[in-house]
């Protein structure tokens, strides 16, 4: 479970983030929303202890955030980071692979092996198992990375996994199956929290939503709740209609023509 | 349908009996080691061997074998013995430590910085050496008494390290001051500095008369023509170190593969590991060039053949990268003193001389693999 309480962030007097709280337990899918420059990736730095909160509190499993070593932290969750830019010839096992070191000292055992191939296996990238990562294109750069994160909270039990835009430069297919997974994830008592851009796959998969804007929390809550015309028209400056179509269980969002001026 | 409990045992037991079957693992460290240990006990045999007096194989064995014990009966010409103790095989040894420490320090530099090109010059050790020596070049020595006394005859030597290890902190403090401590702010902060010190040096080196400038020219172009057992054991700990000590630092250096944030949400202490390799690596160049001069192009090009031979795993590169510069530097010293015999060419000629058009060949091949 993470517990955040009141947390602000500033850089040089420039407030970054301020008063934002939440609480996301295991087995939940919480997606951050909000338009550019609104937090997202400083919250998610903030997680993952990148940053500290320069007021308030985040609590990792009733614990300080604080008081975790870097080592702890690697053991308990997976971060997946917007860049991911390698230019050493390193084969996508070889990647995948330090997802396993914070497991083993000098050789990974048989069963870490096992666990790379089969998070290779998950994300779909199998084939590329010997292709050397700088060779391939972003999307399928992207998904190494994913596996490389799932490799590394395989075996943890209640662990967090935090994917900032997992799906950038991914075509439409694998972002499908990237939410697919996430959402699978949760189910078996992971917690994941996401950045994510497009509000139909945070309308589809997330169970919470955290809307911010300008670095403050502009609505949490139900995704149904928070993800409203109302809603985005004001946190993103765009205008939509939400549709249910009659054969779909999710309501669809589609922007209209003329974006209106922020508020 | 099985659980995914069950897919992950299935394939653990499958590839269990695949490497049972086939060993079709990456090759191990051990076998790195076991492969350029054993050229490199070639390139040792051949460069003792080969000289103005060039001692048979036979006769290497006998020599040694006497001296350890196993045989009474020592060699017919006595003089080979005393040259393969006393000055050949110090000489080899220094080379080896030499060309260890420029590899192993080269490579886990390039590692830090997460960038190829880069070696010791980056982070100042080189170029603060290389001023400290200027200077106590330019003094004569004599002036300094104190010095003289506890260091002898390797003031020179004893000076440079100094200037190594300061520049180097200097370098390293003020990348902490200007800037949040990344690596990319240590990179520019030891281009700066290494223009200024370099400014110095020239300095200096205008000042200076003609035969002081001849001296400086020698020293920077480097040369194992010190080496004797004393050099060799004061250099040992130092390489030692660095060489022990850093493929501990290769797990870490892997993960930095993927960046700096990266690298830290699985666990790597940045703070920690910068502050490792830029004290070992200036404890092995440090020292290397403190005996040995500015020895170019070593550090930079050794890791480059490891890496695409071995690949880039900096397990294998490390260790491999040590075993590389004192396979390179070996080799480059016996032609450096048999070349021009009975003079002798400084080895820093020969390095960048032999280093650059094989460093060429290499990033043409990297180009053709890839493609």
């Amino acid at each position: 479970m993470i517990e955040v309480e009141k947390i602000h962030f500033s850089v040089k007097n420039k407030s970054l983030l301020q008063d934002v709280s939440f609480k996301a337990k295991t087995g939940e899918f919480w997606a951050v929303v909000g338009a550019n420059g609104a937090g997202k990736s400083t919250l998610m730095k903030l997680l993952s202890k990148e940053l500290t909160p320069t007021q308030g509190k985040i609590s990792f499993h009733n614990k300080d955030l604080k008081k975790y070593s870097l080592k702890e932290l690697a053991q308990k969750r997976a971060v997946l980071a917007q860049q991911n830019v390698i230019t050493l010839a390193f084969s996508v096992h070889d990647i995948v692979l330090m997802g396993r070191y914070p497991f083993y000292d000098s050789k990974p055992s048989q069963r870490d092996l096992s666990i790379v191939d089969h998070c290779l296996q998950k994300v779909g990238i199998i084939h590329f198992r010997d292709r050397l990562y700088p060779t391939l294109s972003g999307g399928e750069q992207q998904r190494v990375q994913l596996a490389r994160t799932l490799a590394q909270i395989w075996e943890v039990r209640e662990g967090f996994i935090f994917l900032d835009e997992p799906t950038s430069g991914m075509d439409l297919l694998h972002q499908y199956e990237t939410f697919q997974l996430a959402r699978e994830m949760t189910q078996k008592g992971y917690g994941v929290i996401a950045v994510v851009h497009d509000l139909n796959f945070a309308l589809q998969y997330a169970d919470q939503v955290l809307m911010l804007k300008k670095g403050k929390m502009f609505a949490i809550g139900n995704a149904g709740e928070v993800l409203t015309g109302e809603n985005i028209r004001d946190a993103f400056g765009v205008s939509v209609r939400i549709f249910q179509p009659d054969d779909s269980p999710f309501p669809v969002i589609i922007p209209e023509a003329t974006p209106v001026a922020i508020v | 349908m099985m659980t995914e409990e069950e897919t992950i045992a299935k394939t653990e037991r499958k590839e269990q009996k695949m490497i049972q079957q086939e060993l079709k693992q990456p090759l191990s460290p051990g076998w790195v080691i076991l492969i350029l240990g054993v050229a490199l006990l070639g390139c040792v045999l051949f460069s003792v061997a080969t000289g103005a007096l060039s001692i048979s194989f036979s006769e290497i064995v006998g020599i040694v074998s006497y001296k350890v014990g196993l045989t009474d009966i020592p060699i017919e010409e006595q003089q080979k013995e005393i040259v393969f103790w006393v000055i050949r095989l110090p000489r080899v040894c220094l080379g080896i430590l030499v060309g260890a420490g420029l590899g192993v320090a080269g490579a886990a530099l390039q590692g830090l910085f997460r960038n190829p090109i880069a070696d010791s010059t980056l982070i100042g050790v080189t170029s603060g050496a290389s001023l400290f020596a200027v200077i106590v070049i330019m003094l004569n020595i004599k002036f300094f008494g104190i010095i003289n006394e506890i260091a002898g005859a390797y003031t020179l030597s004893f000076a440079a390290f100094i200037g190594a290890a300061v520049t180097t902190a200097l370098v390293y403090q003020l990348s902490k001051i200007t800037g949040e401590g990344g690596v990319a702010t240590m990179l520019l902060c030891g281009i700066a500095i290494n223009a200024f010190v370099g400014a110095l040096t020239g300095l200096m080196t205008y000042m200076a008369t003609d035969e002081q400038l001849r001296t400086i020219t020698f020293w920077t172009l480097g040369s194992l023509g010190g080496a004797n057992w004393t050099t060799v054991l004061s250099v040992l700990p130092f390489v030692g170190c660095s060489i022990l000590f850093m493929p501990y630092l290769a797990k870490s250096l892997n993960l930095l593969v993927l960046g700096e944030s990266q690298a830290a949400h699985l666990g790597v202490n940045m703070v920690k590991l910068k502050r490792g390799v830029i004290i070992l690596a200036t404890m092995a160049v440090g020292s290397s060039v403190a005996v040995a001069g500015t020895i170019g192009f070593v550090g930079l090009v050794v890791p480059h053949i490891i890496r695409s031979i071995f690949g880039p795993d900096n397990r294998y590169l490390l260790v491999g990268s040590a075993f590389g510069g004192a396979i390179v530097l070996t080799l480059a010293d016996t032609i450096s003193r048999t070349i021009v015999a009975p003079g002798e060419l400084p080895i820093g000629i020969l390095t960048a001389l032999l280093g650059t058009p094989f460093f060429l060949y290499l990033l043409w091949n990297q180009k053709r693999n890839r493609v």
